[in-house]
Parts: structure tokens; C-alpha cells; sequence
């Protein structure tokens, strides 16, 4: 996120695309609810179904799955034409306008509102709201980056803040709201293939040196594979052996059955987890870690503040934190890790990341977390990003089209199913269910699908149905939901009985590397009846 | 903008204050304590208890410091033979519509009520009256509600309108018969986020999961962040005998004290007999217990094989969004420095 989260509340604006907030962001929710009951600010939700913001909204955008760009653009383009650009910040802040002025241009509303379904005159309604509000905020999450575009949607949104000027200051920003407790610090902490901590290039040779003293070896420039290149080289024989730690790929991604076949072919798979998950069962190795209650260390939420976590228990059974078990492999590997404790670690961390640069143990726990950039002991931390300056100097406007999703309702499987969360379960569900009170509440994942869709093909509410993609089928129960639009139906990612992945299309953001699980093409069957 | 200063006097004190607070606000700016029940952090004033009365000069009344906005020049005082008396009655009222099974109450020893009718040397109520009846509710696994405790406070209406935006729940019926539940003509409509437990001051609604598993009191907190979603919610975890048995979460945190149904309630796994126990090596196709040296020295020598037969970058890992970012630091070290390949990502593109 740009900004922090207690920001969102004073937002005058606040545009909501492709994130079900109260389901899987609640406490962000209440920020969105606060600052239009309290604080009297617009609401605006872009979204295919009607989720629990809609009800507050001031304008609900509903919109064909997959289309955002479509709508933003046209949004930008209402903008323009009325002179509601942010002429002076365009001109100081940004470059690349003329071109992408260029591309808005061909987005009018009658096009747009033909691609999105959304009537034109509310598209131009929001596009003046979020344009005239002193402060506006955009949210957004999985519905906008787990698209074959999704790089191209994040653009759009970018594009849609600096055109009014509405990110670099107090809240107003960019949000992205991420998924997972730790998901950013990942990140942050270089768990990808082209960077190391901080997001510092692998292919800066000065970079690269430093670490490479600091770590007594000499290191890789060449960029890895993604998680979803990993899966295709292991198919393909390229990858032999694998390290999964915490995940469980065989819920949580897409076409699992692809997933089952690549780590089937692999030579060699250890999984370290506190259950045996559905990915952990097809181990060469199991390695047992222990939970969030046993350890201790530190986590980076979605608004950059570095939080600490305290061990609360002691481990249950002979599991191991999971930085143990890693200095224990790298030792027996013949490279020695001998940290003593977490806060060794993280002094390292903040040695070699300056956005962590000035943090420690003492600080993080005395001023509530930190917010980085935190480059010294001295710096407060950094509440929202981009004051006065880009991180790359000028922001630059990067032109984007829209394209369809890549694989569209047709006669054959007529219907678009869309995938996510819901709010009594988390992920791949090998923590939420096996809470007997969450379990109890929301036992089974279920298809949701309009009355009109329903009755059409002769479904009653709570039957068994087959659910069939182009790759695979599930059974799961129908539930007639009023918030489905005819055409759509969603499913839940939580449930291996029901494992929507069983269904999403692998087909990859071609820069982002993130698969589109949000959009695919099914068909609904009935179960014989009489047996 | 900066509000002007206005200057009034507590307890015969000057006091400065920005015009648009509350009494109540004021005086606990400077440190002058009044009892309070039915005003909460974050809720707008309700001024209903009337335990908050204080006396302004020049007024014939008794008035709520919760929601008597200060004026200049106000003569306060919050504590006096009248107030003392007024507040005693007014928690006697309550005591005697009020079953006191504080031996078998959840909330016996983290209580307002107990706590005033400690202070007040209410051992019985002298007003004997109709009592409610036990009311329970138990309907959902997360919230038991015991409306013969409740002091109609209105804290969980609030919070579940105000902060929740659900208003699953309000005030039914009228006079003695009154109480807080679902409106009839609605289906429940509760996100089990909690918030209404805690802001209860009395024992009228408490957490399921937590029920005779140690009062809060009993236990030892420790502090630490929601192992789920990236709100990054603060929790203190309540700890009895090795085990979590309860949550709440501080109101001085970046969440505000707020959390939702997982994170609240969501603790229970770590205790699920399915936790791994130990490490396991495929054997004959079957996944059976090992050693840990066993279990280590086996991927330890696998990698190796790998890397010298088939080179660094047949390896690769997948770190968790889950863990810790030390752990997460050592994965990509490990993966670079050690298996060295930079093929390492983590699941959160998905
Ligand atoms: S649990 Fe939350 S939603 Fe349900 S009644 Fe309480 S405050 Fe309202
Ligand atoms: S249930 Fe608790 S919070 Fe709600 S009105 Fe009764 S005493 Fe107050
Ligand atoms: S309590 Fe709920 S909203 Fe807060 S971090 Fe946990 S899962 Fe997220
Ligand atoms: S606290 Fe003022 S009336 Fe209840």
C-alpha cells in the first residue's frame, strides 16, 4: 500500500476494484465503512458481484469479470474530456501523458459501457467523483492482479492516480491489499527469483558483490524461475528437486492437476509444514515446523509496517521453527548458518536491506511496528510512499488496452466462474479448518449461482452438482445466491473436497507471472438423479 | 485546524479544553477518574447508565459527563455526598435485575458491575425485584448471550452499527422487558467478528471457544500479529497450561482493539491432533516417522546428488507467505548461497 490503513478513513474518495474487502480484508473494511458513515466520503465499488461495501457504495459499478481496464480507461478518458486531469501534477510528477492520452482516447463511454456492462452515465459519475474528491484512495486486490492482464490492470489503476494527482500525498494512494500474513515480507524479504531483500536487483553487479561478501560465496545473476515456471520445468524434467516451505501449491493453485503431475515428476520433493497438507502428502520429506504461537519473529502487513511476533508456547511434539530447520540443512550442506536467536537474523536483514535499515527488535516492539522505508535508527518509519518523488524519479503513464480474458463462455461451457475467499476461512484452509467454530459456521465450499441461472438449468439450492472446466471437475453443492449476476458463478479455493483449482486456467500474466484464476470458462452439470 | 482553548474547573481545578469536547473527555485528560458503564472507545455517547452524573454549577440537575459538552468557564464536580449516592442507586438498580453467579461467571474478576458493587460494599441488592430470567442464547459456536446479565448498556449495539456497519443486533421490546437481540423479523445476520464481546463491560456476552478454559486474569498474555490475512491485526493470546485458550486484542493497537471471526476465534489448530509431530521419509511409498537427523541428512545428501549430477538450477524452492520474514530471508539465503540457483518464489502471486 501507499498509504497506511488508518489513512483509508480519510479518504474522500474511495474506489474499491477487484477486492471483496470485507471478506478478506476485514479490518480494511471497517476503515472503508468509517470513512463513509463517519467522515462522509464517497464510496465507489467496482466489482461482478454485489459484495458487502455495494450496500454502502455511493456508485456500484457492476462489471463482466475480467473487464477493468475497459472500465478504467473509460473512466480516464471521462476525466480528460472534462478537464478534470490534474494538469499540474501531470506536468511536474509524470511522464509518458501524450502517449498514454493517445490510447484513453479510444475509450468512449458508449465502447465501454458495451465491453463492461456498465451504464455510461455511471461510469461517468464515478469518473467525476474519484476525479473531484480532495483525497482519493484506490483499493485493490486479487480480483484486479490474478488475470492474464493483471500487470496491465495494475498499470491502469497507476495510471488513474496520477492522472488526478491522487498518490504521493496523505490519503490518497495506491492500495494494493494483500493476501496472506506475511505475503510482503516475502516479497520484501527477496523470496523471488530476479531480486534479493529489498527488492534489490540480482543483476546490479555492485548489489550482488555486497552480498556476496557478506555471504562468504559467489552468487547467481541469472534470474530463476517463477513459482508457476517451476511447476512447467518440472514437467518438463528441467526442475529435479524442490523446497517447499508453508505452502500447499495443490489448493492454491491453478489447474491442479497439472500441479499434481509436475510434482509427481520431480526427483526429489521436501515439504515443511505444521500439517500434512495435500501438497506435504506427496513428500519425499516431511519436514515438521512449528506455528505462529511457537515462534518468534517478525511480519509485514499490507500498509509496510514490520510488526513482531512472540512465542507464546512451547512447540508442540519434536516440530522445529523453521529458520532452525534451514540453518540445520545449510550446515549439514557444508555452508554454516549459526544464528542464535531471530533478532540475529534480523540484524542481518537490516544490515543488507536499507528499507529496514534502521530497524531492531526494540524499536519495532517500543513504537507499534515500523513502517518502512525505515532507512535509519533516526527515521520515524514512512506512513504513505512517492512524496514529492517516485521511487524511479517520474512517474511514468504506460499506455494499456484492454484484452478479453483468455477463455471466454462460449456453448460449450456457457458460464464464467470466478474464484476467492470468504470470510470464515483463509487460503488453502489447513489452518481455518481445523478451527471446530469456523468449520461449524461455514462447513463446505459451495457454487454460487443466480436464481435465473439456476432455474435454466434446472438446479435447486443445495443440490450436488458436477462443475467441468476445459481441464478438470469437481462435485460441490449449488447455493442460489442474489449476489450473482446471470452468467457468473463463484467458488471458494478453501475446500480439497470441492478444489475450485481443480477447474482454473494456468494461462499466465505474461510480466507478473500470476495466473488467472479469476476468470474461466465451466459448465454445469446435474448429478443423475435416483441412485 | 486548532480549536481555541476554553478554560473551565474540575473539583475546583483549572482545566483548559478544546470546545468540543465532552466532559467526561476532559476530565479523563486530567486524570480525574468518573464511573462510567455505557461509554465505550470509538462509540458515539449513549447516556444511558447515568453512573457518569456529575454536578455542574448553576445547573438544578445532575448531568452525564459522557455527553454534556463542556462550555467556558463551567464550575465541575464529579464527586460529592449527592453524586455518591445517586451512583450508588443507580448500581443497586442494576445489581437487583442482575444474577450474581459471579463464582460461575466468565467475566467474575474483569467486570465493571462486580467492580462497582465491590466499591459501593453492595453485597445484596436492598431493592429486591423481578429478575430476568437466565436468557440464553447459544445458537452460533462463537457468542454465548446471557441476557439476564445484561445491563442494556447498548456497547454491542453500538459497535456492531457503528464500527461493523452489520446491526445484526438492537433493543427489543420495551420497559422491564427489554433486551438486545436479533430483530424478529430479520435472519441473523452476524460476521462473528466479535466486537460485541468485546465491548460487553459485564459478563453477557462471552466467547464459546473460551468458556471455563481460564478466566482472563487466570492466564498469561503474550502479544503477537493474526497468523491470517495481511491486516496485520495485533492479538495478545491468552495462555493457560501450554495451550491458547482465548484472544483479545489491545485497543491501543493499529487495529484499534478490532478483529474478525478468525482471528478472534481462530486459534484452535495449533492444539489439532493433525499437527505434524515428526519428520517423515517415504519408505516403500509410505510416509513413516523418522528421526530428525535421519530426515536432514537425507535432503541434505538428495540436494547435493542433485545439484553435482544435474546442476544448481534443477533446484528450486517455495517460501511461505506465512512464515516469519527471518525465516523467509533464510529460504532466499539458503536457496542462493547454499543450493545456488536463484530459483526461489513464494505462492502470493496466487
Ligand atoms: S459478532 Fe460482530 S457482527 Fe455479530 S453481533 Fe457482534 S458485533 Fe455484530
Ligand atoms: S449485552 Fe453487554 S454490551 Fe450489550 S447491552 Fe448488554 S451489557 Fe451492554
Ligand atoms: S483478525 Fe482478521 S482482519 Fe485482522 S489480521 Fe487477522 S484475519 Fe486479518
Ligand atoms: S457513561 Fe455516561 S451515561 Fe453511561
Amino acid at each position: 500500500m501507499t498509504n497506511s490503513i488508518a489513512e483509508i478513513s480519510q479518504a474522500k474518495a474511495i474506489l474499491v476494484i477487484g477486492s471483496n474487502t470485507t471478506e478478506a480484508h476485514p479490518i480494511i473494511a471497517l476503515q472503508v465503512k468509517k470513512a463513509v458513515r463517519k467522515n462522509g466520503s464517497k464510496l465507489i465499488v467496482a466489482d461482478p458481484r454485489p459484495i458487502a461495501l455495494t450496500k454502502i457504495a455511493d456508485i456500484w459499478l457492476q462489471l463482466r469479470p475480467g473487464t477493468n481496464i475497459a472500465l478504467l480507461n473509460g473512466m480516464m478518458k471521462v476525466i480528460i474530456d472534462e478537464g478534470l486531469a490534474d494538469q499540474r501534477f501531470i506536468a511536474e510528477r509524470t511522464e509518458g501523458y501524450e502517449e498514454f492520452k493517445k490510447v484513453v482516447d479510444r475509450y468512449d463511454l458508449e465502447l465501454v459501457s458495451q465491453i463492461t456492462g456498465v451504464p455510461a452515465s455511471l461510469i461517468q459519475e464515478a469518473a467525476r467523483i474519484y476525479a473531484q474528491a480532495e483525497a482519493a484512495s484506490i483499493l485493490y486486490a486479487m480480483g484486479v492482479t490474478q488475470h492474464r492482464s493483471g500487470t496491465d490492470q495494475v498499470l491502469a489503476i497507476a495510471n488513474l492516480a496520477m492522472l488526478t494527482g491522487n498518490v504521493g500525498k496523505e490519503n490518497s494512494g495506491v492500495n494494493p491489499l494483500r493476501g496472506q500474513n506475511n505475503v510482503q515480507g516475502a516479497c520484501d524479504m527477496g523470496c523471488l527469483p530476479n531480486v534479493l531483500p529489498g527488492y534489490q536487483s540480482i543483476a546490479d553487479p555492485h548489489i550482488l558483490s555486497r552480498f556476496e561478501e557478506k555471504w562468504g560465496v559467489s552468487l547467481s545473476n541469472k534470474p530463476g524461475l517463477t513459482v508457476t515456471e517451476i511447476f512447467q520445468g518440472a514437467l518438463a524434467g528441467e526442475i529435479k528437486g524442490l523446497y517447499i516451505m508453508g505452502e500447499n501449491p495443490m489448493l492454491s493453485d491453478p489447474d491442479i492437476h497439472k500441479v499434481e503431475k509436475a510434482l509427481r515428476s520431480l526427483d526429489f520433493l521436501v515439504v515443511q509444514d505444521i500439517f500434512l497438507t495435500e501438497t506435504a502428502q506427496m513428500a519425499d520429506v516431511v519436514l515438521p515446523a512449528v506455528s505462529f504461537a511457537e515462534k518468534e519473529g517478525t511480519v509485514t502487513n499490507t500498509e509496510r509496517r514490520v510488526q513482531k511476533m512472540n512465542k507464546a508456547i512451547q512447540t508442540v511434539g519434536e516440530g522445529m521453527e523453521d529458520w532452525k530447520i534451514i540453518c540445520e540443512l545449510a550446515t549439514l550442506m557444508g555452508y554454516p548458518m549459526r544464528y542464535r536467536c531471530a533478532e540475529e537474523i534480523f540484524q542481518e536483514i537490516a544490515d543488507l536491506t536499507p528499507s529496514y535499515g534502521g530497524m531492531t527488535y526494540q524499536r519495532i516492539e517500543q513504537e507499534g511496528g515500523l513502517q518502512w522505508p525505515c532507512p535509519s535508527t533516526q527515521h520515524p518509519g514512512t506512513k504513505y510512499l512517492h512524496h514529492r518523488r517516485f521511487a524511479r524519479g517520474l512517474g511514468k503513464f504506460t499506455p494499456v488496452e484492454y484484452s478479453p480474458p483468455a477463455e471466454i463462455a462460449d456453448a460449450e461451457y456457457p458460464f464464467t466462474l470466478t474464484t476467492g475467499r470468504k470470510l470464515f476461512h483463509y487460503h488453502t484452509g489447513s489452518m481455518s479448518r481445523r478451527v471446530a467454530p469456523l468449520q461449524e459456521i461455514y462447513p463446505e465450499g459451495y457454487l454460487e449461482i443466480s436464481a435465473e441461472d439456476a432455474q435454466a438449468i434446472n438446479v435447486a439450492s443445495h443440490e450436488e452438482v458436477v462443475v467441468k472446466s476445459r481441464r478438470g471437475e469437481i462435485k460441490v453443492r449449488a447455493l442460489i445466491s442474489d449476489r450473482m449476476p446471470r452468467g457468473v458463478v463463484f467458488l471458494p479455493f478453501h475446500f480439497h473436497e470441492s478444489p475450485a483449482n481443480a477447474l482454473t486456467n494456468p494461462v499466465i500474466d505474461p510480466v507478473a507471472k500470476i495466473p488467472e484464476l479469476k476468470v474461466c470458462a465451466v459448465k454445469i452439470e446435474r448429478l443423475a438423479t435416483g441412485d | 485546524m486548532e480549536e481555541k482553548k476554553i478554560y473551565l474547573s474540575i473539583n475546583g481545578k483549572e482545566v483548559a479544553s478544546a470546545p468540543s469536547q465532552t466532559i467526561l473527555e476532559v476530565a479523563r485528560e486530567n486524570k480525574v477518574f468518573i464511573p462510567t458503564l455505557c461509554d465505550c472507545q470509538n462509540l458515539s455517547p449513549f447516556g444511558a447508565c447515568r453512573l457518569c452524573l456529575v454536578e455542574v454549577a448553576g445547573l438544578p440537575k445532575l448531568v452525564p459527563a459522557c455527553s454534556t459538552p463542556v462550555a467556558a468557564g463551567m464550575k465541575i464536580r464529579t464527586d460529592s455526598e449527592k453524586i455518591d449516592q445517586y451512583r450508588r442507586l443507580i448500581v443497586e438498580l442494576l445489581l437487583s435485575d442482575h444474577e450474581p453467579d459471579c463464582m460461575f461467571c466468565e467475566k467474575a474478576g474483569d467486570c465493571l458491575l462486580q467492580d462497582l458493587a465491590y466499591q459501593y460494599g453492595l453485597k445484596n441488592s436492598r431493592l429486591k425485584g423481578e429478575r430476568r430470567a437466565a436468557l440464553i442464547d447459544d445458537s452460533n459456536p462463537f457468542i454465548e448471550r446471557d441476557n439476564s446479565k445484561c445491563i442494556l448498556c447498548g456497547r454491542c449495539v453500538r459497535v456492531c452499527d457503528e464500527v461493523q456497519g452489520v446491526s445484526a443486533i438492537g433493543f427489543i421490546g420495551r420497559g422491564f422487558q427489554t433486551r438486545i437481540g436479533t430483530p424478529f423479523n430479520r435472519k441473523l445476520n452476524c460476521e462473528f467478528c466479535g466486537q460485541c464481546i468485546a465491548s460487553c463491560p459485564v459478563g453477557a456476552l462471552t466467547s464459546k471457544p473460551a468458556r471455563r478454559k481460564g478466566r482472563k486474569w487466570q492466564t498469561r498474555w503474550v502479544k503477537t500479529i493474526c497468523p491470517y490475512c495481511g491486516c496485520g491485526c495485533n492479538l495478545t493470546l491468552h495462555i493457560k497450561d501450554n495451550e491458547i485458550v482465548g484472544v483479545h486484542s489491545d485497543s491501543s493497537s493499529p487495529n484499534e482493539g478490532y478483529l474478525c471471526s478468525k482471528g478472534r476465534f481462530g486459534y484452535e489448530f495449533v492444539h489439532h491432533p493433525d499437527r505434524l509431530q515428526f519428520p517423515l521419509i517415504r519408505k516403500g511409498g509410505q510416509l513413516v516417522r523418522a528421526e530428525w537427523y535421519e530426515a536432514l541428512r537425507l535432503v541434505a545428501t538428495k540436494f547435493q546428488e542433485i545439484k553435482s549430477r544435474h546442476g544448481n538450477n534443477t533446484l528450486a524452492g517455495l517460501s511461505s507467505a506465512k512464515c516469519t520474514n527471518e525465516e523467509n530471508y533464510l529460504f532466499q539465503k539458503f536457496v542462493r548461497a547454499v543450493l545456488g540457483t536463484n530459483n526461489v518464489d513464494h505462492c502470493a502471486r496466487l
